[in-house]
């Protein structure tokens, strides 16, 4: 008879036998590594899912978690013992890589609630950019204008032309764009706020609310990094 | 499970180590002709008379074959591994690497050696086993445990070439670990250090450029970049193509066609650089083989001039590493140099340029010897991975991945699953499915790099996705998992979803050898057995007796040897005349012990001689005359020798 430790689904350790809860990394009893129980990114560092995380504390836990997961202290270990912490460590590397950064951070919770988003592929990012129906509407215009001029620079950068109005009012639009970038971090944020303390409700609308922006920004950043690199070329 | 010593490795183009942990400190373990360095250099003897397969040499005594027989004798072969046909053929033009005429396309390139062919991580076996052989020498037991450093540059095929030459070695590879961090981790033993600091490492070569952030014993790698193939050796080349050109034009003969003489002039551009390093000038003088003399005098300016393009090649790097990293010049804390080539001035004024060193009142980091750093930092990851020690308990190395993986999707395109300067191990899971009804086989085509079209990337493997039960086109949903463990190297699993069956995957790697192949070239499997291992040790202590005595019996002849005190002429004579006795015996430590002692002896008459030498060498001679006349035996290593050439 398995004695139940905790009220997760309990197993017995591979090593000792004693039971434990099978969300555990390490039998409690024995110290020993534990088969990979898998789960979210946001149960690795044993939080709930929430947008508005404490990065140092993050990174602490990180930290902690690697001395005890990473596959150095298991050079020596058995097969069995060097496979799970092999994948413990590259699904905790792969947490912190995602929850980390904001945007993916946000990206992945929205994901894990169902949401769909874009796919992240470089090299697929480029590629749609010039889908008219992919443009935000209030910025139709200026994109168009935008798209010339960058067509311009790049046709009398390769003549090894200098055309300094033309640079000038690239400098200017990239201005602008890194501006409106701004403004989607910062309604981003707001809306981890709502997410994060709101009830159900209030969680759904923000979540529709974050798809629009985080489709926004994808298109703001490319711009802008499409300008940065027809300037800066 | 074998619980001995775990040693550290730098396997590199140039010169090869072997370190451990001595108790808290990382040394480097000297070969029998107590030189820390092996020059990576592997020669083949010619056949005996009697017949047989012929004997295979490394390090030094190799190097010596570069003359007289070049056919039978390679270096630098670090730049084949891990690559295919189609990507030496560049190398074939500026190194004298002869490979076999008769490889198909994807099979991995042989090297011919006078009459035998050889793969390229058996060619670096055959280092690994001469270092594995100096550090059981030292320690008096057998080695099977190693962690090896690679550039952080290499792709899978490299890595995975690098761990196979350590298993035909007789070494269990504990880890693969990047130079650069290797080099981090040595600097970072004896310093409380929090901050972040750039490796710059140019060896032999490879260049790599590494940022990590150090925080309570954790080195967390933020990015890295780097060439692998630049290095010290286009440098050689330069001043060799140099040479060659004007030895044409000037005297009409075309040495290129004379692999001895090319290996002469090679000899004398490396010298000239290195000399270079500390003088404003360096000359040429090279008797050519119709008699004449070609020399030639090269000031520091043309030189750095000659250069600056190949340094020039590590900038976009290093700036690309600040950017992934996110971060600017001025919040590097440190710049540590790592390699034999950053002891040329103009490198170490590039780096100071590039991450603003000098006008934040700081230098490069040069404490430790360049030439030494990656092994010794190699032996302190071998101590983390040992565990169980106080020094390095609370270390731990984060490293990345230096490429970004994919796949190659419609129209060639390339859909990255793991983004370059991803903490490794690192893993994502795709999903795959049928284009047409009942299909039972999906192709995937995995690459390495970072360019959008799969073509331009390095292929790593072509999978099969078999035995996918038959449905409707688009219904099967194949989960694919891709796992790039703490080596960099990728591992692959892959189940059907639907049916709940495990799809069978064939992987095909797009280069490397099989497992089988691997195993076929195990050099000398007995390696293990205790009893070979005490034999083995006895002729080596003899072979070692016999050097030094033979050397010390033509003392006399040298004028040093006049130079002596009679006490010492006489603690020498006694020291020979005790190890001459021993010698006879069975007894292979003390035959070691009284080689040690007869070395004692005559360490005043070394100096004596080498001063001689270095005199020598002042009026004009070349160091290999020097070498000549110091005899091989007793030649201390010139400090500042980091290339082929002492």
């Amino acid at each position: 008879m398995l004695k139940v430790i905790d009220s997760a689904v309990p197993i017995a350790c591979w090593s000792c036998s004693v039971a434990h809860n099978d969300a555990t990394l390490f039998c409690p009893h024995c110290s020993k590594i534990q088969p990979p129980t898998g789960g979210d990114y946001f149960s690795v560092f044993g939080i709930e899912p929430r947008l508005d995380l404490d990065l140092n504390a993050l990174e602490s836990e990180f930290h902690r978690l690697s001395r005890k997961l990473h596959p150095d202290r298991f050079a020596r270990a058995g097969e069995n013992e060097k496979q799970w912490s092999l994948a413990d460590t590259a699904l905790l590397n792969d947490a912190y890589r995602t929850l980390k950064d904001p945007i993916t951070r946000t990206e992945y919770l929205l994901k894990l609630r169902g949401a769909e988003i874009a796919e992240l592929h470089a090299g697929k990012d480029r590629k749609g950019q010039d889908d008219p129906s992919r443009v935000p509407a209030d910025l139709l215009e200026e994109v168009f204008d935008l798209n010339m001029q960058l067509e311009e620079m790049r046709m009398a950068r390769q003549a090894e032309e200098t055309d300094v109005v033309l640079e000038a009012s690239l400098t200017e639009a990239k201005k602008k764009f890194d501006g409106l970038l701004n403004a989607v971090n910062k309604d981003l944020r707001a809306q981890w706020k709502v997410w994060d303390e709101g009830d159900a409700t209030a969680r759904q609308a923000a979540q529709s609310t974050m798809v629009k922006l985080l489709d926004r920004r994808r298109y703001l950043s490319n711009l802008v990094r499409d300008v940065t690199e027809t300037l800066g070329a | 499970m074998a619980e001995g010593r775990v040693v550290g490795i730098d396997l590199g183009t140039t010169n090869s180590l072997v370190a451990y942990m001595e108790g808290d400190k990382p040394v480097v373990i000297p070969g029998v002709d107590g030189s820390n360095l092996v020059p990576s250099v592997v020669a083949l003897d010619p056949i005996p008379a009697e017949g047989g397969r012929p004997t295979v040499t490394v390090g030094n005594s190799a190097r010596k074959s570069l003359i007289e027989t070049p056919e039978r004798v390679i270096y630098s072969v670090k730049r084949l591994m891990g690559r295919d046909l189609s990507e030496v053929q560049s190398e074939l033009k500026l190194f004298p690497f002869r490979l076999a005429d008769d490889v198909e396309a994807g099979e991995v390139p042989r090297i011919q050696l006078g009459e035998l062919r050889f793969t390229a991580p058996e060619i670096s076996a055959y280092i690994l086993r001469q270092l594995k052989r100096n550090a059981e020498r030292f320690f008096g037991a057998p080695v099977t445990q190693a962690v090896i450093t690679v550039p952080a540059y290499f792709n899978d095929a490299q890595r995975q070439a690098t761990k196979d030459a350590g298993r035909m070695a007789g070494l269990e590879v504990l880890r693969l670990v990047n130079e650069p961090t290797a080099a981090a981790l040595a600097y970072g033993l004896d310093r409380a250090n929090v901050g972040t600091i750039a490796v710059y490492d140019l060896g032999g070569g490879t260049f790599d450029i590494s940022i990590l952030k150090l925080r309570d014993g954790i080195f967390e790698v933020q990015s890295t970049n780097g060439d692998t193939h630049l290095g010290g050796d286009d440098i050689d080349n330069l001043l060799l193509a140099i040479a060659l050109d004007e030895i044409h034009a000037e005297h009409g003969v075309d040495l290129r066609a004379h692999p001895s003489a090319v290996q002469a002039v090679r000899k004398s551009a490396i010298e000239a650089k290195i000399r270079l390093s500390t003088e404003a000038a360096a000359h040429f003088d090279i008797e050519l083989p119709n008699g004449d003399r070609y020399q030639r005098e090269i000031p520091r300016e043309v030189f750095e001039q000659l250069i600056e393009p190949v340094l020039d090649r590590t900038v976009g790097p290093c700036k690309q590493a600040l950017t992934d990293a996110g971060l600017t010049p001025e919040q590097i804390d440190a710049v540590v140099l790592v390699g034999g080539s950053t002891r040329i001035p103009a490198v170490s004024q590039l780096v100071d340029d590039l991450f603003h060193l000098a006008a934040r009142g700081k230098k490069p980091y040069i404490e430790l010897n360049p030439d030494e750093v990656v092994a010794l930092g190699a032996a302190v990851q071998a101590d983390i991975l040992a565990g169980a020690s106080k020094t390095t308990d609370e270390m731990l190395l984060l490293d990345v991945t230096p490429l970004s993986l994919g796949i190659e999707a419609l129209g060639g395109t390339v859909a990255r699953i793991i983004q370059r300067n991803s903490t490794i191990p690192a893993s994502a899971t795709e999903h795959f499915t049928t284009g047409v009804d009942g299909q039972t086989n999906v192709a995937i085509h995995v690459v390495q790099g970072e360019r959008e079209l799969a073509a331009d990337c390095r292929s790593l493997a072509r999978f099969d996705l078999k035995g996918i039960p038959p449905m409707s086109a688009g219904l099967p949903r194949i989960e694919v998992k891709f796992l790039i463990d703490a080596d960099g190297i990728l591992q692959v699993s892959a189940r059907e979803q639907r049916s709940g069956q495990a799809a069978k995957i064939e992987v095909k790697p797009t280069y490397g050898l099989t497992d089988e192949q691997v195993e076929s070239m195990i050099l000398d499997s007995f390696d293990h057995a205790e009893e070979d291992f005490a034999k083995r040790l006895l002729i080596e202590a003899r072979n070692e007796a016999e050097t030094i005595l033979s050397a010390v019996e033509r003392a006399p002849e040298s004028p040093a040897w006049a130079q002596l005190t009679g006490e010492e002429q006489a603690a020498i004579s006694a020291a020979r005349d005790r190890l001459a006795s021993v010698k006879l015996g069975e007894d292979a430590p003390a035959i070691r012990n009284a080689t040690l002692a007869l070395d004692q002896a005559t360490r005043r008459f070394a100096e004596l001689m080498m001063e001689a030498a270095v005199t020598t060498a002042i009026r004009g001679k070349t160091m290999d005359a020097a070498d000549e006349d110091l005899g091989d035996e007793l030649t201390a290593p010139h400090p500042m020798a980091p290339a082929e050439f002492k």
